[in-house]
């Protein structure tokens, strides 16, 4: 699509790839590396059904389930549904405000490869037998009790993969705030933009204490600091604190954009604007507060004592009022529409009820008493997965098939994503809904086994059914996708015919520079005006066409994570070889080398000239014609 | 009328519900058979919770429903472009207020049992004499065991707590390696066993366990603690004060009185088992293995292995493949030979306090 000269071939497009700084194709990067994770986890958790099939099942060993479980869990928040999230905000966000681009490609960059390699580091522990067994919150007393080097995979891994997040997020609120397009005031914003936003101040606050908490493990574990260890004046309840300051706001940062997603979703296929924008806004930005605000709910069995119990209780409840406002609104958007059930459209819908249901039982949790009962008991797994899978990765389905068009040019089959649904939708309930009785009939969580007689079998053979059709569904995604790719039916700049935001009045893929002249914002939904005015180009240009500025691609970001990864091994095996020490400062030498060279060379970027722009403009149109 | 005909909805549909919920689970482990006050105040609330919940979810699903089937494009037309409504603000005044008021009907009697569960003021009273008024026991959770100590008794036991009916009995909790959790599931709700601090609460068991299934309560460690998490295992036994009594009686007594099924036994006892395990129910907690004294009336070995003689030796022979982790050394014929094992499974299942 561009004009400007680009070398192919294989070794060509790889570097090309490897240096990206365009955020598009750093969106898509995020998107196969969480894909690629999601299947790591997913196989994770199918063994993990698997054992529990029958009572007394040995499939997997004792040692090897904590392992699986601790990796579930720590791949699908971290290296999947989040990755895949900023992968919709990379490639969608800066179109949907008009901007040509993202405020800091090169962080956006660095961030992309910190993830990975963070995620990399975190799975090559199977290769090396020592996986993390201590649970993805990794409590501290038995993290730090747990032998080996597994709970230090998990905590340099993290500490690499929540730095990238970290920079994601900073670089998606300077975006916003900064760089939409003139018009596009704070209540212009669609409302993926404005969860966005929110979820990325949110990470702004929740990743630093997981940096805390985490540096304090690797300290204690590695460095014999005594920040948790009780026999010697730590406290592990500490651990417990940080981890829900950080991890508490984490649910909302997942579920946030999925929220958006399901607005962007409702209200395209019900042809209507989104019911009380305004009230979906202020829930939003509410929801994001209160997040902060609840983390102890996770600790009322620790023994904080009835006082905090019963203030977190009530405050964890009112969460509640925002949601439900958030559900109703949607309700009333779909209401009065003209609503098309199409493959995202049916992820939106089934999303309603299962997240009502998961939404429900994280009220009756906050009911303290009534906590103490179903604390770590299987009522919890069927409550998070309820809103994990019934809220992220509805979302995820839903936006993947909703934005692939915009992202890859291409449509992926509509048939085979409602097969998908189906089997999904089905297999997700069956699995899940059951649980919540398991946990009621005394079963806890987390167990690899389960004696018989307790009455719990025939429950764990249907929910182990159910896991099955989950996985069914997935493959018939992937296949999807496979085979669309391989087909490569071009579509125009809005396939689904009745796109209300900016994206989709650029062409699908958008040309690297996105808006050939920056829109005029005119409103919320600016693409639906232009169309109700029957505007013929969809865009209503701020300025003329010019040069465009934009930035060279660097290799830097990768060379400066690479660094950070050797540095990690290094302090992994510097307590038991002479060699670690050395991999560590050569590792973080590898780093500042990097880093210095991004200092001290001038890279200024480069110009699309204004004939390029119009010769491209023409191309696309004729294209079209 | 209408107010009325409502409410009766209401209280069918709990009274349904609480039925429906009661029928299922096994009766010695579920939470929908409370056997004690605290499990039962808990139930009331989950029935409360789960009555609201009932009613949002249906509601939600009432309205989703009616505009799935009347606002289709396939009904109104291809070409149909529905009025671009901005909002109501009654509307979501309306679904703010609704929320609230539903949250607070369920937020106060939270905050009620919040302080009534987490009551242990009582726990240090003393009569005239300076005897201790209520029964207070002491819980260490180990790695992959439970000890249980009466500090006013002065017994100590293992792997199955022995408690009297119809009274509060307060509970000391503590982790001694890294931290567990204590359930009960049918007597109540859970409490953490930290590594660094005792949380006190109480339990009130109102149901004799010598008619369930195995004649005790499951009890299960809720916190991931290592590879035999899942096994962390204990049973609870119920009796009426006079016969919990007796019990103690009894448990106090092993220590002048030492039964002995088996001499032989006893001997090889006293040479590979003394140093980790003590046969005298009198003591006090912090023992490196669980206490055995009233072994032979347990229900499983280890916690969770039938009880019967050919478990036990199969357990002493190789402790890691029944209990990934745990510390207890397996001994090989080497250590002990068959005969000796034999005459020790013997002995072990004669530790009986209770005839």
């Amino acid at each position: 699509m561009s004009s400007v000269a680009q070398k192919s071939g294989f070794g060509a497009t790889l570097w090309d790839w490897l240096t990206t700084v365009d955020h598009k194709k750093i969106g898509i990067l995020y998107l196969l590396g969480g894909l690629f994770f999601f299947v790591l986890g997913g196989i994770e958790a199918m063994i993990i059904r698997l054992q529990l099939m029958t009572p007394n099942n040995d499939l997997v060993s004792a040692g090897l389930f904590n392992d699986l479980i601790t990796m579930h869990g720590t791949t699908m928040i971290f290296l999947a549904a989040m990755p895949i999230l900023f992968g919709f905000m990379n490639a969608i966000m800066p179109l949907q405000i008009g901007a040509r681009d993202v405020a800091f490609p090169f962080i956006n960059s660095l961030g992309f490869w910190m993830f990975a390699f963070g995620g990399l580091f975190l799975n090559i522990s199977w290769l090396f037998g020592e996986v993390p067994d201590a649970g993805w919150t990794s409590y501290a007393s038995l993290s730090l009790h747990s032998p080996g080097h597994g709970v230090d995979f998990y905590a340099i891994g993290l500490q690499i993969a929540g730095g990238g997040t970290l920079m994601a997020g900073i670089n998606f609120l300077v975006t916003i705030i900064n760089m939409r397009a003139p018009g596009m005031t704070y209540m212009r914003m669609p409302l993926f933009t404005w969860t966005t936003f929110v979820a990325s101040a949110m990470i702004l606050f929740a990743f630093p204490p997981l940096t805390i908490g985490l540096f304090f493990l690797t300290f204690d574990r590695m460095f014999s600091g005594n920040f948790f260890d009780h026999t010697m004046g730590g406290n592990t309840i500490i651990w417990e604190h940080i981890f829900w300051i950080f991890g508490h706001p984490e649910v909302y940062i997942l579920i946030l954009p999925a929220f958006g997603i399901f607005s962007e979703v409702f209200s395209v296929f019900s042809r209507k604007r989104l019911f009380g924008y305004t009230a979906m806004v202020f829930a939003t930005v509410l929801i994001g507060f209160l997040g902060f605000m609840v983390w102890a709910h996770h600790m009322f069995t620790v023994g904080l004592g009835p006082t905090a119990n019963a203030i977190f209780a009530v405050a964890t409840m009112a969460i509640a009022v925002p949601t439900g406002v958030k559900i109703f609104n949607w309700l009333l958007t779909i209401w009065g529409g003209s609503i098309k059930v199409t493959t995202p459209m049916l992820y939106a819908l089934g999303f309603i009820p299962s997240f009502v249901m998961g939404g429900v039982t994280g009220v009756m949790q906050g009911a303290a008493p009534l906590d103490y009962q179903l604390h770590d008991s299987y009522f919890i797994v069927a409550h998070f997965h309820y809103v994990i899978v019934g809220g992220v990765v509805l979302a995820i389905f839903a936006g993947l098939h909703y934005w692939w068009p915009k992202m890859f040019g291409t449509m992926l089959s509509e048939f085979l994503g409602k097969i998908t649904f189906v089997f999904f939708f089905i297999g997700f309930h069956m699995t899940f809904l059951i649980q919540h009785w398991l946990g009621f009939w005394g079963m806890p969580r987390r167990v690899w086994t389960f004696m018989d007689g307790q009455g719990w079998n025939i429950a764990n053979m249907v929910s182990t059914i159910g896991a099955l059709l989950m996985a069914i569904g997935f493959t018939v995604m992937v296949i999807n996708i496979i085979m669309t790719t391989v087909k490569n039916e071009r579509v125009g700049n809005d396939p689904w015919g009745d796109g209300r935001t900016l994206e989709w009045a650029i062409p699908s893929p958008p040309p690297f520079y996105n808006f050939p002249a920056t829109p005029l914002v005119r409103g919320l939904d600016t693409l639906w005006i232009e169309k109700m005015e029957g505007s013929k180009e969809m865009i209503t240009p701020a300025e003329p066409i010019t040069d465009i500025h934009m930035p060279h691609g660097s290799i830097i970001p990768m060379l400066m994570t690479l660094g950070l990864f050797i540095a990690g091994f290094g302090a992994m095996f510097q307590q038991e070889t002479s060699w670690g020490l050395g991999v560590l400062i050569f590792g973080l030498a590898f780093t500042f080398v990097a880093m210095a060279t991004r200092s001290l060379k001038d890279d200024l970027g480069y110009y699309v000239t204004k004939e390029q722009i119009l010769q491209d403009q023409e191309n696309i149109k004729r294209g079209r014609n | 009328m209408i107010k009325g005909l409502k409410k009766w909805r209401l209280f069918s549909l709990l009274a349904v519900f609480a039925v429906f919920m009661a029928g299922c689970g096994n009766e010695e482990i579920s939470t929908f058979q409370p056997a004690g006050q605290v499990a039962n105040d808990q139930f009331k609330l989950l029935l409360l919770a789960s009555g609201i919940m009932l009613l949002v979810i249906i509601v939600v699903v009432i309205i989703y429903t009616v505009a799935l089937f009347r606002f289709r494009r396939s009904k109104l037309g291809e070409d149909h472009i529905p009025e671009q409504v901005e909002g109501s603000h009654t509307l979501e005044l309306l679904w703010t207020f609704i929320p609230i008021v539903l949250l607070l009907i369920l937020a106060i009697p939270t905050v009620h049992y919040t302080y009534k569960l987490g009551d242990v003021k009582a726990m240090g009273a003393v009569d005239e004499d300076g005897n201790a008024e209520n029964l207070v026991v002491d819980v260490t959770a180990k790695l992959y065991w439970w000890e249980f100590e009466y500090p006013d008794l002065g017994i100590v036991t293992a792997q199955e707590l022995v408690v009297p009916t119809d009274e509060k009995v307060y509970f000391n909790l503590i982790a001694a390696d890294v931290k567990h959790s204590f359930w009960i599931p049918s007597v109540g709700g859970k409490l953490d066993t930290n590594v660094e601090n005792v949380n006190k609460f109480y339990l009130s068991f109102e149901k004799e366990s010598d008619g369930l299934k195995d004649g005790v309560f499951y009890g299960k460690c809720a916190e991931l603690c290592g590879p035999s998490h899942a096994l962390m295992d204990f049973k609870v036994k119920t009796l009426p004060r006079d016969q919990f009594d007796s019990w103690v009686t009894a448990m106090q007594k092993t220590a002048e009185e030492p039964v002995v099924a088996n001499a032989d036994g006893e001997e090889v006892f006293s040479q590979s088992c003394i140093g980790c395990h003590a046969v005298s129910g009198v003591g006090e907690s912090g023992a490196q293995g669980p206490n055995l004294a009233s072994f032979g009336d347990r229900n499983r070995v280890a916690g969770f292995l039938e009880h019967d003689e050919e478990n036990l030796k199969d357990w002493i022979r190789d402790t890691q493949k029944h209990k990934p982790g745990n510390t207890m050394p397996s001994f090989s014929e080497d250590q002990i030979s068959d005969e000796d094992l034999d005459a020790l499974a013997e002995y072990l299942m004669g530790l009986k306090v209770a005839k």
